[in-house]
């Protein structure tokens, strides 16, 4: 065993851990990774946060576990050892959404399970937690599951309340009485392309507000 | 990275393999008889939902046995196996079989405003997977008091849309039998027309979905097309 050195736990260093990912590190806005279930899960606020939860602990504690056992781990099979520890954890949050939250794992449906391809997931794996401690890791896995979820709910609102005219599934376009001078709810935004446009939308201003982000050419 | 040698990588993935295995099975145990139990209390909303009688997680049960009345299997000729327990048939398993030794499920039910109520079960095909639902009855074994359905995993805002109230409640007072003769109810692309009772609208971009649950209404009612026009009053 080697000797550790006892290190605070909040460090600066820590603490940029965790805010990075939610906006200079973006994982979907910046990294653009986990693209495919931030247009799926979007149409509806509720979904979109239970997935944000999901994939935030699936994420952090498969980077605990991976960088626990870094030291171990064959490199040449490191991959699969990844792929069982995502896959084994996310079986895990969907049994436990369909044991305890069953309306909500219903939604959900196939996108729990899809959760192991999520990019993000094996990129924060191959890219931190196999080089790091596991609290470090631990705070990474937090940080860019936060990252993925805020742009999850930014997204989800704006098509649930431009889409069905709905916040939470408050039916908030109705009370206001909008509909009798002819409102009508943009059914386009409840398809995917309008996911992928608001994603677009955000990076835009993301990146207008914030000119390091642009590369150089 | 260091190199580990090819029988540590082979001790390594079996031992990670083996106990994964081992983790999830007990986690499957653990939490099944909870699964179970969220499914038949799930049933017991939506054959509840059919007769437009509102409940949750808590009260199903009870008022499943306040408004359930009896509930009995048939085939395809309207005759009757008392022996069989209607709640348990899987229509799943049951569409596997042959037509003839099918069993379906009817459940008699009285409404709160005491009307007898016919509720039977449906099962079908949607764009990702398994929906179903269940149909409600008035006396008359046309008029369609109630229905409600559900999928297991239809497109979010699109295809899911099946098990809202308003698509739902399009069905009220649609009628099965036009002078006798089983036509079902259509889900039609581009609106319904007003007033006919055997059309109501599809959901825009759920083509697929809706075609499914019209072939599911068709399909599964018309296996119990004998036993309606037999029991017509």
């Amino acid at each position: 065993m080697e000797k550790v050195e006892k290190e605070p736990l909040w460090t600066a260093k820590n603490k940029k851990l965790l805010t990075n990912p939610l906006g200079m590190d973006n994982p979907i806005t910046v990294q653009v990774l986990g693209i495919c279930s931030a247009l799926a899960v979007t149409v509806k606020m509720k979904p979109a946060i239970v997935m944000a939860i999901s994939v935030t602990v699936v994420v952090a504690l498969s980077n605990l576990i991976i960088a626990l056992m870094r030291k171990s781990i064959p490199g040449r099979i490191r991959i699969i050892v990844q792929l069982v520890v995502i896959a084994t954890l996310v079986i895990m949050v969907d049994q436990f959404l369909k044991a305890f939250a069953f309306d909500v794992s219903k939604q959900l449906s196939v996108f729990v399970g899809l959760i192991i391809t999520n990019c993000i997931i094996m990129g924060r794996l191959e890219a931190f937690a196999m080089a790091n401690k596991p609290w470090p890791s631990f705070l990474d896995g937090i940080g860019n599951g936060a990252g993925y979820g805020l742009i999850l709910i930014i997204v989800s609102f704006f098509r649930e309340f431009l889409g069905s005219g709905s916040i939470m599934g408050y039916p908030v376009m109705e009370k206001l009485g909008v509909y009798k001078f002819g409102y009508e709810d943009n059914g386009m935004m409840i398809l995917p392309p309008m996911a992928l446009i608001t994603v677009g939308l955000i990076i835009w201003v993301q990146r207008a507000r914030n000119k390091s982000l642009i590369e150089n050419k | 990275m260091k190199d580990f040698s090819n029988k540590y990588i082979m001790i390594f993935s079996v031992v990670m393999v083996v106990s994964v295995a081992i983790l999830l099975s007990l986690m499957a145990l653990l939490l099944q008889p909870r699964q179970e139990k969220n499914v038949e209390v799930e049933k017991k909303m939506n054959i509840l939902s059919s007769i437009n009688v509102a409940s949750d997680k808590s009260d199903a049960v009870q008022l499943y046995e306040k408004h359930i009345r009896e509930s009995f299997v048939i085939n395809t000729d309207g005759k009757k196996f008392e022996d069989v327990d209607a709640f348990h048939v899987t229509l799943r398993s049951e569409q596997k079989k042959p037509m003839a030794e099918q069993y379906l499920p009817v459940f008699i039910a009285v409404a709160d405003n005491g009307d007898t109520l016919h509720i039977l079960p449906l099962e079908g095909k949607g764009l990702w997977g398994p929906i179903w639902g269940y149909v409600s009855l008035r006396e008359d074994l046309s008029t369609i008091a109630g229905v409600t359905f559900d999928h297991k995993g239809e497109t979010p805002g699109l295809g899911a849309e099946i098990n809202t109230t308003p698509f739902e409640s399009q069905f009220h007072d649609k009628s099965l039998f036009e002078n006798g003769l089983f036509v079902s109810v259509k889900v039609v692309k581009g609106g319904a027309r007003p007033g006919n009772p055997h059309e109501v609208d599809a959901i825009s971009g759920g083509t697929i979905t809706s075609k499914g649950l019209e072939a599911m209404v068709h399909d599964g009612l018309s296996k119990y097309e004998k036993y309606l026009s037999q029991n017509r009053k």
